[in-house]
């Protein structure tokens, strides 16, 4: 049993995943296997993209390195520890609005530095510091409701740079921005990114924002989630989108995609009883 | 640009702030007294409505006064509200405090035990909800009973009121608190439910313990919605509380409405369904004044279906 030895995988590797399966209501008429047999490996301060169409499972993955929910079949480890339960070292940011309305901007920056007990004071100094890397420390005693969605995705980043994160899990977190915002969001994300040196695990079903951000994407089958195949981006940051090789990665991509999304709509429709 | 900057800075402030503040002042009452117009108004339709049937003979003054009559003789009914020893053989009906502070007493004496039972219902109810929540044996032990009391009629608990706490303040409360306990429980175990997940979940991310969940999270998640159901029992407890006062509690506006019955006065019922209807308005202001305040949070008004 792998799991009896003690720290059988580098400590120096961020995630690693062996033979991961998640299947939903396991054991019920709605039993659905959302994911089956995902290995992978994650370095130290590598940026991955996680793409498939919608309800492949690329979400239940990253919950499950969270360690929010347990997986149904393999083995998470994160740093040398088995995952199996959430850490301040993985942090999570969601595509919705997940500040907490009741908390001031620097209150919801240093709710995790709070629940550990630290004081005001020092939270309130803390949460300056992560709010001036995303450039928001003007926006300390403001209410979330006061901001606009780039900014609150900016402010949920903060939170989570806060507890010094050495894995980002984000789960398509531009995805309810408008284009214009969106680019500027993921600019700021790669710097975030480079100053931290956290390992990033983006969840996105964007092809453009793939290109634009990861070392390497990751390629997911529709129902039930396998890995299709990793593409490795080996392009120079800041990216120009426009480039030649830029374009035959985004080709290649889309046409994977293409595949899986034809895919899931003909099983959709073998499945839909007849009207 | 410099000259007009200085000219700018001479004037300053100090000029102008009075005529700012004044303008904030009106801006602010302005709306205010526009809302305070239309309720009049409506208010004033109803009312000339029935003026108007009493004019042409419709409505008998002697059963459904109007209410210039019932208004008109607030002096002569205002006496009828210090029952505290009329019924006592011997006593000059008109002994005891003056008429108005009767009227006073007699609504201090109703309002108290409105806010008493909801204070200690609302109080009960996020408790044991959340009791319910986080231990999973309190929801296997209270859960069923709980769903089997609520939707038994207050009016059901009148007898075991009395029995257990007799005549006086406590059998009121103890009816306002068992009408709105069993509803608010089932409230606050579906407010915990429909807590967003995501909060939820960065908490937990951040290291946060179950108790600090509930604490810092959701808790807090549910207090706006808790504090509508609050208010939308706030009309509850008052029709339990006159319940339980025309049943023999001794004071209270309920009571002044049986004696108005048992003595045929429509003029006094009318007068005390007025009195009862403003202090509900009073207090669904006051609640909302509270809620503005408290949870600060929460989005006011339905801006969306205006523009409808």
């Amino acid at each position: 049993m792998v799991s009896e030895r003690i720290r059988p995988f580098s400590t120096k590797d961020s995630v690693v995943c062996r033979n991961v399966g998640k299947t939903w209501n396991a054991g019920t008429p709605r039993a659905h296997e959302a994911l089956r047999g995902i290995d992978l490996d994650i370095g130290q301060g590598e940026f991955i993209a996680l793409l498939g169409p919608s309800g492949c499972g690329k979400s239940t993955l990253l919950y499950l390195v969270a360690g929010l929910e347990e997986s149904s079949g393999g083995e998470i480890w994160s740093f040398g520890d088995r995952v199996e339960a959430p850490s301040p070292e993985r942090s999570l940011i969601f595509q919705e609005t997940s500040l907490f309305p009741w908390l001031s901007v620097w209150q919801n920056v240093s709710f995790g530095l709070s629940l550990r007990g630290t004081s005001a004071g020092a939270r309130r100094e803390a949460a300056q510091i992560a709010l001036q890397r995303v450039g928001l420390a003007e926006a300390m005693d403001k209410r979330p409701d006061e901001l606009s969605g780039g900014m609150r995705q900016r402010v949920a980043v903060a939170r989570a740079l806060a507890m010094r994160p050495r894995v980002l899990l984000m789960d398509e977190p531009f995805a309810a921005l408008d284009v214009q915002t969106r680019a500027k969001m993921q600019e700021f994300l790669l710097d975030v990114w480079r100053s931290s040196g956290a390992s990033v695990l983006f969840v996105t079903h964007h092809i453009d924002e793939a290109v634009a951000l990861a070392d390497r994407v990751v390629v997911f089958t529709s129902r039930p989630g396998r890995i299709k195949t990793i593409v490795p981006i080996d392009l120079p940051r800041p990216r120009d989108l426009f480039s030649r090789e830029a374009e035959a990665l985004r080709m290649e991509l889309t046409g994977l995609l293409r595949d899986e999304v034809n895919r899931a709509f003909a099983e959709q429709e073998a499945f839909s009883p007849a009207l | 640009m410099q000259v007009g900057g200085e000219i700018a800075r001479a004037a300053g402030p100090h000029p102008a702030a009075p005529a700012v503040l004044r303008w904030q002042l009106l801006s602010r009452a302005v709306p205010f007294a526009e809302r305070a117009m239309w309720s009049v108004l409506s208010i004033g339709m109803f009312a000339g409505l029935w003026e108007l049937c009493w004019a042409f003979g419709w409505a008998d003054p002697k059963l459904l006064p109007p209410p210039h009559i019932f208004i008109g003789n607030i002096a002569e009914q205002a006496k009828f509200f210090n029952t505290v020893n009329r019924w006592e053989i011997g006593v000059d009906p008109n002994a005891g405090p003056s008429p108005a502070i009767s009227v006073f007493n007699t609504v201090l004496a109703s309002t108290g035990r409105v806010v008493a039972g909801l204070a200690i219902a609302s109080v009960l109810a996020v408790a044991l909800g959340v009791a319910i929540r986080y231990f999973k044996m309190c929801e296997r032990l209270l859960q069923p009973t709980i769903t089997l009391l609520a939707p038994v009629s207050p009016v059901a608990w009148l007898p075991v009121a009395i029995f257990l706490f007799g005549i006086g303040n406590k059998p009121a409360v103890f009816m306002v608190v068992v009408a709105l306990l069993f509803h608010m429980v089932l409230a606050t175990i579906n407010q915990i439910d429909a807590v967003n997940r995501n909060l939820i979940n960065v908490a937990r991310t951040m290291g946060a313990t179950k108790r600090q969940i509930y604490v810092r999270v959701i808790i807090p998640a549910i207090l706006p919605n808790l504090f509508v159901v609050l208010r939308l029992n706030l009309f509850g407890a008052w029709m339990v509380v006159l319940i339980a006062e025309a049943t023999g509690v001794g004071s209270g506006l309920g009571q002044v409405i049986m004696l108005a019955r048992n003595t045929f006065n429509p003029s006094l019922v009318f007068f005390t369904i007025a009195l009862i209807g403003v202090l509900g308005f009073l207090f669904d202001f006051a609640m909302r004044q509270i809620q503005r305040r408290i949870l600060y949070w929460v989005p006011q008004g339905s801006e969306v279906l205006r523009g409808l």
